[in-house]
Parts: C-alpha cells; sequence; structure tokens
C-alpha cells in the first residue's frame, strides 16, 4: 500500500492552492484528479475576476489556473499529482482507493482535504434530455478549452453570473444568443456582466422560462414563455424559437458524495447549493483530519475555494508538525480575505448558509 | 464547426488524428476529447438512454453525468467528454447498458 501524509482529492483551485501552502509548510502531499490536466474548472474561464489583489483580480481564469499549477509544478519533489485518477472509496481508517488505467491502487494516509467542487444542476421540462442541451459550463468547456462551437443559434436559461459570462463569452466565439431566460423578476448575477449583454442587443428576459424542448435527434425548437409571481407559466405567453443550442445555467450544487461515503455528518443547505459537510472554523469535517475546500463546502466563486484551501493546507500541515513560519499571520490573512469576499449584499445567502454548517 | 477567429484565444492548428466512427472514417485533432472531435463533425447524438431509447447528447463536459457513455475500443459506457481521442480509436454509439463481450 502507497503510503502519503496527506492527499487531496481534486486538481482545482482549492485543491492546488493547499498542496502549495501544505509543501511550503513543509508537508508532502498527492493530489487526485479525474481530469486528464490540472487546474480545474478556471482553464475555460476567459473572463477577468473580481476580488482583490491576492486572489488574482483582473486577470482571466485560464491565466489563474497558470499560476497556480506553475506554483504547484515548483514543489515536484514534495507534491505528486496523479491526473486520470479517480477516487472509488474514502474509509474511516484513511485507506483511500483509486482507480488509474483500470489498475486499483490503495493509499494510505494521515490526512485528506476533499476539494472536489460542484456540478451543474439540472431543470425539469420536457425533452430536457435531448442532445443539444447543454450545462452551460459544457458550452464554456467546448469552446474556450476545445475551440469547437455548441451551435449557431443558442438560449441560454439563468441569468445568474456564469449564464451571463458564458452567454458573454458564446458571442465572443462568434454564436448569435437569441436570449436569456430568467425565472426570477430580477436579473440574478452582477450588474456589469448584464450590461455588457444588453449592449450588445442581448435581450435579457426576466420572469421567463423554458417550457419544453422539440426536436427528434438532437433540439431544433423551444417554446417559451412567460412567468407569474408563482413561477407558473402564463397561458398565451409562449413563444416559439428556432435554436440548435440550450444552455442551462441554473447553479451549481457541491460534489459531496464522497463525504457522504465516508460518512461526515452533512446537510441539505439550499443557500450553499445543496448537501455539504458541517465543519468547523478551520473546514475541518465531523471525522478528524478530513477536511474540505473549494465548492464541496458551498457554491462560490473560484476565488473564495483558492483561499480555502490555502487556509487548510496550511492547518492540516500544522496539525500533522509541519509549521509554516508565517503561520499566525498568515492564518489571519486568509480569514480575513475570505471574510471580505463575502462581505456585501451578493454574500448575504451564503454568509446565512455558511451560519447553518458551522459545528 | 471549430472556432476560427476569437479576442482573446487562439487555436492553434494542431495535428490531425483519423478515428473511426461507427465504422465510418472520421477526423479530429490532438487535444481533442472524443465528444469535442464528434462535436466539431456535428455528431450530436453520443449515447441512448437505457429504457426508453431516447438520444443522449453531452451535457455536463466534466465526466459527471454520463450522458455521453460510448464503446471506445471494444469498451462501453467510456466518458467521451473526458476521455482524449487517440489515432485510430474505434468509437461506436451506445445504444445498451454495455455488454463485457463488445467486440469492437
Amino acid at each position: 500500500m502507497k503510503k502519503i501524509d496527506l492527499v487531496i482529492i481534486g486538481g482545482g483551485p482549492a485543491g492546488l492552492s493547499a498542496a502549495k501552502m501544505a509543501a511550503e509548510s513543509g508537508l508532502s502531499s498527492l493530489i487526485i484528479e479525474r481530469n486528464f490536466k490540472i487546474g480545474g474548472q478556471l482553464v475555460k474561464q476567459t473572463h477577468m475576476f473580481f476580488g482583490s489583489e491576492k486572489q488574482y483580480a483582473k486577470t482571466r481564469g485560464i491565466d489563474i489556473a497558470k499560476i497556480l499549477v506553475n506554483d504547484v509544478l515548483k514543489y515536484s519533489d514534495m507534491i505528486e499529482i496523479m491526473t486520470g485518477t479517480t477516487v472509488v472509496g474514502l474509509y474511516k481508517d484513511k485507506v483511500v482507493t483509486l482507480l488509474k488505467d483500470e489498475k486499483y491502487i490503495k493509499v494510505k494516509t494521515k490526512a485528506i482535504i476533499i476539494a472536489t467542487g460542484a456540478s451543474e444542476k439540472v431543470l425539469a421540462f420536457e425533452k430536457n434530455d435531448l442532445p443539444g442541451i447543454y450545462g452551460a459550463g459544457a458550452v464554456q468547456t467546448l469552446m474556450n478549452v476545445h475551440g469547437v462551437l455548441p451551435g449557431h443559434n443558442v438560449v441560454m436559461v439563468g441569468s445568474g453570473n456564469i449564464g451571463l459570462i458564458v452567454s458573454y463569452q458564446l458571442i465572443q466565439a462568434g454564436v448569435n444568443v437569441l436570449c436569456v431566460l430568467e425565472a426570477s423578476s430580477e436579473i440574478g448575477g452582477y450588474k456589469v456582466h448584464a450590461s455588457k449583454l444588453k449592449r450588445l442587443g442581448v435581450d435579457i428576459k426576466t420572469s421567463h422560462s423554458i417550457k419544453k424542448a422539440i426536436g427528434k435527434d438532437y433540439l431544433e425548437r423551444i417554446i417559451i414563455g412567460k412567468l407569474d409571481d408563482k413561477w407558473e407559466f402564463i397561458e398565451g405567453s409562449e413563444e416559439e424559437l428556432i435554436v440548435d443550442a440550450l444552455c442551462i445555467s441554473v447553479g451549481l450544487s457541491p460534489l459531496s458524495n464522497l463525504l457522504s461515503m465516508i460518512g461526515t455528518e452533512m446537510k441539505y443547505v439550499s443557500y450553499l447549493g445543496g448537501l455539504v459537510p458541517l465543519i468547523d472554523e478551520n473546514y475541518e469535517t465531523s471525522i478528524e483530519n478530513v477536511f474540505v475546500a473549494g465548492d464541496v463546502c458551498g457554491v462560490e466563486e473560484a476565488s473564495s475555494a483558492i483561499v480555502e484551501g490555502y487556509l487548510t493546507g496550511l492547518v492540516v500541515a500544522k496539525k500533522l508538525g509541519y509549521i509554516h513560519p508565517n503561520y499566525d499571520k498568515l492564518y489571519l490573512d486568509f480569514k480575513a480575505q475570505l471574510h471580505n469576499l463575502r462581505s456585501g449584499p451578493f454574500g448575504e445567502k451564503l454568509r446565512r448558509g455558511l451560519e447553518e454548517i458551522m459545528r | 464547426m471549430r472556432i476560427k477567429e476569437h479576442p482573446i484565444l487562439t487555436f492553434e492548428e494542431k495535428k490531425k488524428l483519423s478515428f473511426f466512427f461507427d465504422g465510418k472514417e472520421a477526423y479530429g485533432y490532438e487535444g481533442d476529447t472524443i465528444a469535442s472531435a464528434l462535436h466539431a463533425m456535428g455528431v450530436k447524438v453520443l449515447s441512448h438512454s437505457i429504457e426508453l431509447n431516447r438520444p443522449r447528447g453531452l451535457y455536463c463536459a466534466i465526466g459527471n453525468c454520463s450522458s455521453c457513455n460510448m464503446i471506445v475500443d471494444g469498451k462501453p459506457n467510456v466518458r467521451t467528454c473526458v476521455t482524449m481521442l487517440v489515432e485510430n480509436m474505434k468509437v461506436k454509439t451506445q445504444v445498451n447498458k454495455g455488454d463485457i463481450y463488445e467486440k469492437d
């Protein structure tokens, strides 16, 4: 059995930052990533981030990914990376089982940081499984990583930041965005993203949603309609649109399955996107030395995932006897950064959600 | 449908890779996943639902939703959105749960 002090599951912003901070403290780790490369979902985000300089604000996601990956590669003697590897089992005695190239590998560890991120939610409507209907993030991957277009005429469902940003990126790639549908009476995302779209003439239809998709083998048309204040379709408001792609951007839910497997105490918190683990102020779950970082404990932005990664890496290292020379200063700084990222009216639901999972 | 011009990204011409899709010759480029190569060719139906045989395509592109599972080199249930395209790969549309005795 392979032995390593720290296993980090997920090579996205949270996992990479955790590995870097652990290494800076003197603790070696193994990063497990199921994709064929590390960087997580940042590798497809061509837009510039907000936040402060410490979280690489005004830098494009694709460039932040490069910075984080380089940081980890600098510690190649301390950080081992396994890509194309899926965790298939997680046990209370801190044995992690992996599948890589059809080989089954067992790893014994002392601490685990679960940084698996989140996945896109689906929306219920007639024929929502037709090919041509995608998660908005999937379209982002297709376009920005592979350079392939999802279609020519697209409608976006959901006006949160992802919906707005991906709509803009579709236009940048040369796709016609017919409209953005938003079930609520108000646009969900930041005004700055919405304004950019509006300036390009994209109609953001509030109190509207998709009623059904039409097509034999793949999407050909959709029926949209106006919603009343109970989110029911208003009769006679239906409209048919000819589209060859539809993007669903109705939020994300934490990929917390592994936590359920190891048996940490969990709670369903809608403000955080779904089922999340109970955590203490250092992101330690109800099982000692099992930590979480990033979207897996509540859907936020990559900026917070990075800071949560740094924080857990720092704390885990200390628990295992590797104390960072600047521990106290860094600890307070990371805490303050998280506080700042979550302040303001957009962070309100998040703050309430996080209160619910504090143990 | 590949992006030719983009204000932020550049997509360099990469090495062409030929493969087989349902027995017919097809091609993609180095760096493509199986699903992105098929998409670029305009192929949207990648799989079928097990009970009602409804067509299924790419949905999540991160290996999470199983909507793009296909038979690759005789192996069923391969997540084509996270599997890199390799020269001469044999890719087939899957219509059932997958058969361990599948022949490519």
